[in-house]
Order: structure tokens, then C-alpha cells, then sequence
């Protein structure tokens, strides 16, 4: 049954093999809290709204919080399928928002070592995924831990969730370092979250696009493009969201914030959809 | 305060205690004027000590070992500090013992004990983790001063005469494998020191008495670039995003 699967390459996570599967679309970020679980779920609730099918894959192995997020506490859930105590039907829930996910389940944080065995069972969820969706969101951990890069190095689209504060870009801007090094990325798209001010995403872009051109581009030999993709006001409405368990989206569909997000999932989607035809 | 009486020394079978911190070298008699509740805590305070300590180098032991990893993991998930562990192990020690012997091999075991407590900073752990194998846990070290650490015990001990006998010396080399502690994954002490072991048995494989560090990937970013990330950013760009002002309900 997995014999179409790539096998878990060597051992070396340093040089991680990139095999960026379309349709698969990484959120992740320099720093932790930034923002990435918020954005990956309401984010995936617009694309469903556009008709999409979609899946958030719950990827921080080691500090999964989309269960919390979605207010959903399944029996079975990724860990059950990495031990074989479950099929991956089994372990997909329909979330509040009309997409899909698959939790991973408290236990995984005995997976937040990359091993060979680790990588398999992973790529092999994913591999089994993409054909059921036309988007599945991989929902990372911050930073760049051997898991974390494994994680986006199947996306074929990063989403990088950075906020406005210095320590918060800094990291965002070493771990673009990091992916466009290691992973050969020739582009990145920047999602700035918590801005208190109309205009800063694409002005944070733009400095993070000349640093990086001075620092990291001009020894390449090819291009790097780090592309805005949106801004997400700080908005008390998310706070409010998250403390009522509901998914923002969903319950707040007017509010700024909401509407930040759809503007995202629209050009997201026309991106997607360009890049196809 | 508790009444002295309460506490009858004599019902208590202190000798065994007594015993183990007279060979220990520690005052284990009851001082003239000294209550019986600071004496006791003296000699539980002295036994707990001995508990954690190898006899025969006087370094910690494998469990004072586990006791400051498990901390150090705390501290690291909290504060990003940059951790190291080192593990060491002796090279041929077997022959050693079986060429000298065993008070030989002692011999040994306390002069290198004895050399690391010497290389190392007031803040490091150095413990005695199994036979012949020893651990070193180092906060605050940067990993870009990893490698001169750890390749200045590496020659220290090469650089030891040990006597093991009147007018006989020995040199011995040791090899050591190294990790640091996991900054983003939230990790355990188990997967750390697998990370060290594994990077020992690569410094044995390759030849001994050598190094071999699992360096971390670097989140390397100078101070000119950080600079430059935000000289064209206006302040309010930047801006923090502060406590969500109070919302009125009409
Ligand atoms: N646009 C926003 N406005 C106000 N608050 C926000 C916004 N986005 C996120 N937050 C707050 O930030 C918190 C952290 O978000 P979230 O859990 O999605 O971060 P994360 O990056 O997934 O964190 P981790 O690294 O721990 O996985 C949320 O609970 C929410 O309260
Ligand atoms: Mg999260």
C-alpha cells in the first residue's frame, strides 16, 4: 500500500532532501506565538468558504494547540496512526468552519525527534492526504528544529507568520535564512500578524527583502523572493474568539481581523490557481 | 521551635549513618550546645550529599548527574540559554586494568576526575556517569565555544601523567561525544543524552581520543544585519502589540 511513497531518506537532517508536494502549504514562523495556529485555521475556514477542500495537518509534533484552537478533543488522532491504532479516516474530524483535520494528539511529543521511522509515517500520512484535498495546511511548530524543517520541506508554499515586534522578525528572518540556504527557496510568503498599523506589513517585507538580498542573495547565484501576502490587525476580537473557543471566522466573520484573513485566502487561492494553469 | 525532647537520639539507629560519614570524612559526632534537630539535619543534609556523590573521585554520581540535566532542560525551555553536554569515555580502559590492574585503573579514574573538576567553570557539572565514563553539563556555552571546551579537556587529559605506581607513569587519552540541549523541541533528557552518545560512539569509531560535536543549527544573525532589519522601519511599524485596549459596549 505505501510502495508509491518515497522512502525516509538518510539519516543526515542537516542536509533534508526537499520534496515539496503541490497543494501542500506550510505555516510556520521564526519565533513561537505568533500566531501560526490562529492563521492556519481561520485561514483554511476562508479557503473552505472559497470552495476549497481543505485540511489543516496539526505539524508541531512536540506542542500540538490546534486542538485547543478548534475546541475539539478527538479519541484518535495522529498519534494513533503513526502506532497503527487507527487509519488516517478514522483519525480526520470535520472541524467547525467546514475543513478538515487531523489532529496530533497528546503522546506525539515522543515523535518530536526526527528519525528515520518518524519521517516515514509522516510522509506517508501526507502522501495519503493530498489526493483527498485540494489544500492541506501544515500547521508547524516555530523555529528551525529537525521536525519543524522536515515539515516544510514537503510544502511547496511557505507561509511565514511573523508580528511587527523586533524579536519576532529577527527570527522570522533567520529561519528565512535558514530555508533558502538548506531548502533552495525561491520564495517565502510573509504573513504579518498583530499589526497595530495600516502599511507595516509591506514596509517589514520590503527591509526583510533587502537584508536578505545583501546578506543572503547575493551569494547565491539565483533568486530569492520574499512576497507579502497580508497583514492580520491586532484585533480584540481573536482574543475574545479564542477564550470562547470559537473559531473567528466563524463567529466574527465581519471583523477586521476575519476580513484580513479572506483577503489572504483570496489572493492565496488566485496564487494557487495561476501557478496550476 | 521544637523542644529538644521531642527528638530522643538515642532511640534512633544513628550508627550506620555515622559511620558512613565518619568515612566520608565529615563531622558526624554531636557538637557540644548543638540542638538534637540541627544535629539530625546536619547528618541527613550529610547523608543526601553522599548520595549524590561517586566515592571513589568524588564527583557527583550518575544520579546528582540526572538531577542537574533534568534542571538544565527547565532552565533551556524557559531562557534559550545554550547548554552542552559532553560525555567521556576513557579510551582502552579495559586494558589499562588489565595491563595494571585494577588499583591502576583507579588510579586513573581519580586523576582524570580530577583534571576535569580542574578544566571546567564553578558553574559546569562534572559527574562520574559509568565506569569509565564520565559527563560534563556546561550552561551558558555558546555553541561557537563548544568545540575549544571541549578539545581543551580532550588535551588536558592527554597531557596528564598519571602515577600508578612509584617511578611509572601512564598517559591516557579520552574520547568525547557532545550535544546541545534541544532549543525548540521540547525534548527530554533521554533524546539529549542519546544525542551526546550518539556523537560518542562517532569519536570512537573514528579513531579516539577526539571530539565530536552535534552542533545545533545556528540561528545566526550579526548585529550589522540586525541592524539593518530595522534602521528604515519607523518606530510604530515596530510597534509592540500592547494590551488590547477595553472594549465599550454600547
Ligand atoms: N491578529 C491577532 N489579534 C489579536 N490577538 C492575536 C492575533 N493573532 C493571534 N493572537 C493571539 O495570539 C495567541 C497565540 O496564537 P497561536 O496559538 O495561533 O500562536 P502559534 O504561533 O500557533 O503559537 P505556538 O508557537 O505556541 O504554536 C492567540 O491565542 C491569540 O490570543
Ligand atoms: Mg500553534
Amino acid at each position: 500500500m505505501n510502495d508509491t511513497l518515497a522512502p525516509a531518506a538518510s539519516d543526515a537532517a542537516d542536509n533534508l532532501p526537499v520534496h515539496p508536494i503541490g497543494k501542500v502549504i506550510a505555516v510556520t514562523s521564526g519565533k513561537g506565538g505568533v500566531g501560526k495556529t490562529f492563521v492556519s485555521a481561520n485561514l483554511a475556514a476562508a479557503l473552505a468558504k472559497r470552495g476549497l477542500r481543505v485540511l489543516v495537518l496539526d505539524a508541531d509534533l512536540g506542542l500540538a494547540n490546534l486542538d485547543v484552537v478548534l475546541n475539539l478533543y478527538p479519541k484518535l488522532t495522529l498519534h494513533d496512526v503513526f502506532t497503527g491504532k487507527a487509519t488516517l479516516d478514522e483519525a480526520i474530524l470535520p472541524a467547525p468552519g467546514g475543513f478538515s483535520v487531523l489532529l496530533a494528539g497528546s503522546g506525539m511529543i515522543e515523535y518530536s525527534r526526527l528519525t528515520p521511522e518518524v519521517r516515514g509515517e509522516f510522509l506517508r500520512v501526507v502522501h495519503s492526504l493530498v489526493p483527498r484535498f485540494d489544500v492541506v495546511l501544515l500547521d508547524t511548530g516555530a523555529g528551525i528544529s529537525d521536525v519543524v524543517l522536515f515539515a516544510v520541506s514537503l510544502a511547496s508554499e511557505i507561509l511565514m507568520v511573523a508580528t511587527p515586534e523586533p524579536t519576532s522578525l529577527t527570527d522570522a528572518y533567520a529561519t528565512i535564512k535558514v530555508l533558502v540556504g538548506q531548502q533552495q527557496r525561491e520564495r517565502i510568503r510573509l504573513i504579518v500578524n498583530q499589526t497595530t498599523r495600516a502599511g507595516s506589513g509591506v514596509a517589514i517585507t520590503h527591509q526583510l527583502q533587502q537584508v536578505l538580498d545583501r546578506f543572503v542573495v547575493s551569494g547565491l547565484g539565483r533568486s530569492f523572493t520574499l512576497s507579502h501576502l497580508g497583514d492580520i490587525p491586532a484585533d480584540p476580537e481573536v482574543r475574545q474568539a479564542v477564550m470562547r473557543r470559537q473559531l473567528l471566522m466563524q463567529s466574527q466573520p465581519t471583523c477586521s481581523a476575519s476580513t484580513a484573513i479572506g483577503q489572504i485566502a483570496r489572493a492565496l487561492a488566485e496564487k494557487l490557481v495561476s501557478k496550476d494553469g | 521551635m521544637l523542644p529538644d525532647s521531642l527528638v530522643d537520639l538515642h532511640a534512633l539507629q544513628l550508627d550506620d549513618a555515622r559511620a558512613l560519614l565518619e568515612h566520608d570524612a565529615q563531622n558526624s559526632d554531636r557538637d557540644p550546645g548543638e540542638s538534637a534537630v540541627h544535629y539530625l539535619q546536619r547528618v541527613i543534609d550529610g547523608l543526601c550529599d553522599l548520595s549524590l556523590k561517586d566515592p571513589l573521585t568524588g564527583l557527583g554520581n550518575r544520579r546528582h548527574f540526572h538531577g542537574v540535566l533534568a534542571r538544565a532542560i527547565e532552565t533551556v525551555a524557559r531562557s534559550g540559554d545554550s547548554v552542552l553536554l559532553l560525555l567521556l569515555d576513557i579510551d582502552h580502559f579495559k586494558s589499562i586494568n588489565d595491563t595494571y590492574g585494577h588499583l591502576a585503573g583507579d588510579q586513573v579514574l581519580r586523576a582524570i576526575a580530577g583534571c576535569l573538576a580542574r578544566c571546567v567553570r564553578p558553574v559546569d557539572t562534572v559527574a562520574r556517569y559509568g565506569g569509565e565514563e564520565f559527563a560534563v553539563i556546561l550552561p551558558h556555552c555558546r555553541p561557537a565555544f563548544g568545540r575549544a571546551v571541549a578539545e581543551r579537556i580532550r588535551a588536558s587529559v592527554a597531557a596528564l601523567a598519571i602515577d600508578i605506581a612509584p617511578l611509572q607513569t601512564l598517559s591516557v587519552t579520552i574520547s568525547i561525544g557532545g550535544a546541545y540541549a534541544p532549543e525548540w523541541v521540547r525534548s527530554t533528557a533521554d533524546l539529549w543524552i542519546e544525542r551526546a552518545d550518539q556523537q560518542l560512539y562517532r569519536a570512537k569509531t573514528e579513531g579516539r581520543n577526539r571530539v565530536c560535536l552535534d552542533q545545533p543549527r545556528e540561528l545566526a544573525v550579526s548585529a550589522e544585519e540586525k541592524g539593518l532589519l530595522f534602521s528604515q522601519l519607523e518606530l510604530d511599524e515596530l510597534a509592540l502589540p500592547g494590551p488590547v485596549p477595553p472594549r465599550v459596549n454600547a
